[in-house]
């Protein structure tokens, strides 16, 4: 502050006429801060926050047509209308979870393991990582959709699963190590995970790329000293990278949750719009969105709570 | 090393001798080193073996789809059914190119997706770069809040807020400004601009994320450069496109093929907003559909082709949306996953 005033009256000597008090460095840094962010503000506040309302007062409301939008204020009949007399919402939507509860830890395993082994040094590397990442091109949008509504496989999987019981090789391992009925948590889920891997594998494209870029910013001089200081490979993992990279497993985490919640082939977004499109019911449709949002909101918060407190961080 | 340069050559040129003759075979030194030299060697050798497999799976399982589609996009339909085939067709055809592409308007649909795609990711690149640099580098009052807005804007399913917006497009008015001057709000949709303005506010597909991406790239730039260049007399915005940006472009590139592709493959947007323009990923979408309707109108009689029939022509039509991204893809692969890999994301 002292700085810029003293700039200024050097700038203009010698006038006795009282001058405006110079903003301050803080201030001017400040204006020029938020022309920065101005496409974003105004995108923000058009774009997002006013039909952010708009949902929400619809959500409240029973939205009519005639020579126009109508609002008819029904307080909370919609959330009553999803919660108590659809169906399916509440199955979908408890399904969606535990399906998220499923595949969201295999994938944060699954890319952190691929992007430690895409980190070393071997011969095709650049090879094998362009081919990592192709799932990012392939796992967006309409292509999704292709894959998962492909009735062809459906039928052939069928076919297979009439034939015989065990249509895959995990099911053939199973049944040769566990007795029958028997079943063990933890390995189910491995065995799970295993026969999953083309799913896990096409949806972590960009949670290996943020891991591997984390584990680039590692500086080569810790690994050197754990390895002067004798620690093996197994202990530099533990001790040095799971430590460095732990704050980019929390925006994987988020990452992964907020993937899995709204990617396009997820039932109760399903749900939502054919209530939107199809039935034409604005009000029902928001108020599903707006409790599905919430859902999300709070496990967002509650993972993000719980993993921030065990995060390193470096600096 | 300048101790080295000092000794006697002769005595150099002997240590060295002595060493080559001590340890010349791989045996002798392994005896000297208790089997350990071995064992190690096993180990890598082991450890190289099954990574080399696990890759070659992996790798395996993420190009099969492509591979399968590709061998299948060639059949004849007879070929579909025959068991004794197995991915190299035995009657090569490409009609199934040419189903594809009319029942998709593939010309048409290609050049409309080319350039939408290339002007819209061009705009977010620009307006989220400026407001990843904003973020970076400026304090200002609220940032806090801001940068929480961003956040919320990655988390919110796009799916809530669109009813609103589409009936906000629908009957397009600033403040009323347009209905005093025109008598009546105007109908925006059928154009690209409601998508446009939605891109430069940021608020387009997984816009929040490369705002995130972007700030925490030039969070890592150090800060004299443009201290450097702010002494120099450089001003702000100057210093912003001449100093900051033409080091920043791998990371630029990065999110431009980002936004590109992405927006390429989207339908969620383009279904709403650009509906008109034909573009690729939603001809892909209604592929199966067109398909039953052109074979009633050719054969006049209600029937429908076979499943097998219809994934082959689906297959063969995702191939064609998707081969101008992979060239893309093979062309810019290696800029991309290295500037990726070594953006270095800090948290």
């Amino acid at each position: 502050m002292k700085q810029g005033t003293k700039q200024t009256t050097r700038q203009q000597p010698k006038k006795p006429v009282k001058h405006k008090k110079p903003k301050s460095m803080a201030f001017k840094n400040g204006v020029t801060g938020y022309l920065y962010i101005l496409p974003f503000a105004i995108g923000f506040l058009a774009f997002l926050l006013v039909p952010l309302m708009q949902s929400l007062r619809m959500a409240f409301c029973s939205v009519g047509f005639d020579g126009g939008m109508t609002f008819k204020f029904v307080g909370v009949d919609n959330f009553k209308w999803a919660f108590t007399v659809d169906p399916n919402f509440v199955q979908n939507m408890i399904g969606e979870l535990l399906q998220m509860a499923y595949t969201v830890p295999s994938i944060i395993i699954f890319s952190f393991f691929i992007a430690v082994v895409l980190n070393q040094d071997f011969k095709g590397r650049g090879l094998i990582r362009a081919i990592f990442f192709l799932p990012v091109i392939l796992s967006s949008g309409v292509l999704v959709g292709i894959e998962t509504n492909n009735q062809l496989m459906a039928d052939l999987k069928d076919v297979i699963a009439e034939s015989s019981n065990l249509t895959s090789i995990t099911d053939v391992v199973k049944s040769m190590f566990l007795a029958e009925g028997e079943s063990l948590g933890p390995i189910n889920y491995v065995f799970d995970a295993v026969d999953r891997v083309y799913d896990i594998a096409i949806s972590s494209g960009i949670q290996i790329i943020i891991f591997l870029s984390g584990l680039q910013t590692i500086s080569p001089s810790m690994f050197e000293a754990a390895k002067i200081e004798g620690a093996t490979a197994w202990e530099t993992f533990w001790k040095i990278t799971f430590p460095m990279i732990s704050s980019l497993i929390l925006v994987n985490v988020i990452y992964s949750i907020i993937d899995f919640f709204v990617r396009s082939d997820n039932e109760v977004m399903d749900q939502i719009k054919q209530v939107m499109v199809i039935d034409i019911k604005y009000g029902r449709s928001s108020a599903m969105a707006w409790t599905y949002f919430a859902v999300i909101a709070v496990i967002i918060s509650v993972v993000s709570l719980i993993i921030s407190k065990k995060v390193y961080y470096y600096d | 090393m300048i101790k080295t340069i000092k000794l006697p050559f002769n005595r150099k040129k002997k240590v060295k001798h002595v060493k080559n003759q001590s340890f010349s075979s791989f045996w002798e030194r392994n005896k000297l080193s208790n089997n350990y030299l071995l064992k190690r060697r096993i180990g890598t050798g082991v450890f190289k073996f099954c990574r080399g497999i696990m890759l070659f799976g992996l790798a395996f399982l993420i190009l099969q789809p492509i591979l399968s589609k590709l061998s299948v996009s060639f059949m004849l339909e007879r070929d579909l059914y025959d068991a004794t085939i197995i991915n190299i067709p035995r009657n090569w055809t490409t009609d199934n190119y040419e189903m594809a592409s009319r029942l998709m308007n593939y010309r048409h649909g290609l050049i409309n997706t080319l350039w939408i795609s290339l002007v819209v990711a061009l705009v977010q690149l620009a307006s989220t770069t400026l407001v990843g640099y904003g973020f970076a580098r400026y304090n200002f009052p609220g940032k806090k809040i801001w940068f929480a807005a961003v956040i919320l804007s990655i988390v919110i399913p796009p799916q809530t807020l669109l009813t609103a917006l589409y009936l906000n497009f629908k009957y397009f008015d600033i403040f009323g400004i347009i209905k005093a001057i025109k008598g009546q709000p105007i109908n925006m949709l059928g154009s690209i601009w409601p998508y446009l303005m939605i891109s430069a506010g940021c608020m387009g597909l997984k816009n929040g994320l490369y705002v995130f991406m972007l700030r925490q790239y030039f969070r890592n730039v150090p800060k004299e450069l443009e201290e450097a260049a702010y002494v120099d007399g450089c001003g702000k915005f100057k210093t912003f496109l001449v100093i900051m940006l033409p080091d920043a472009r791998p990371m630029l590139t990065s999110i431009f093929l980002f936004a590109y592709v992405w927006q390429w493959t989207d339908t969620f947007y383009a279904s709403f907003f650009l509906d008109r323009f034909g573009l690729l990923s939603n001809a892909v979408g209604g592929l199966g559909d067109k398909l039953n309707s052109y074979i009633q109108q050719i054969t006049n009689r209600v029937q429908i082709p076979s499943i097998g029939y219809t994934q082959c022509i689906i297959s063969t039509g995702t191939l064609m949306v998707i081969a101008p991204l992979i060239i893309i893809y093979l062309i810019a692969q290696k800029g991309f996953v290295e500037s990726i890999a070594q953006a270095g994301i800090k948290m």
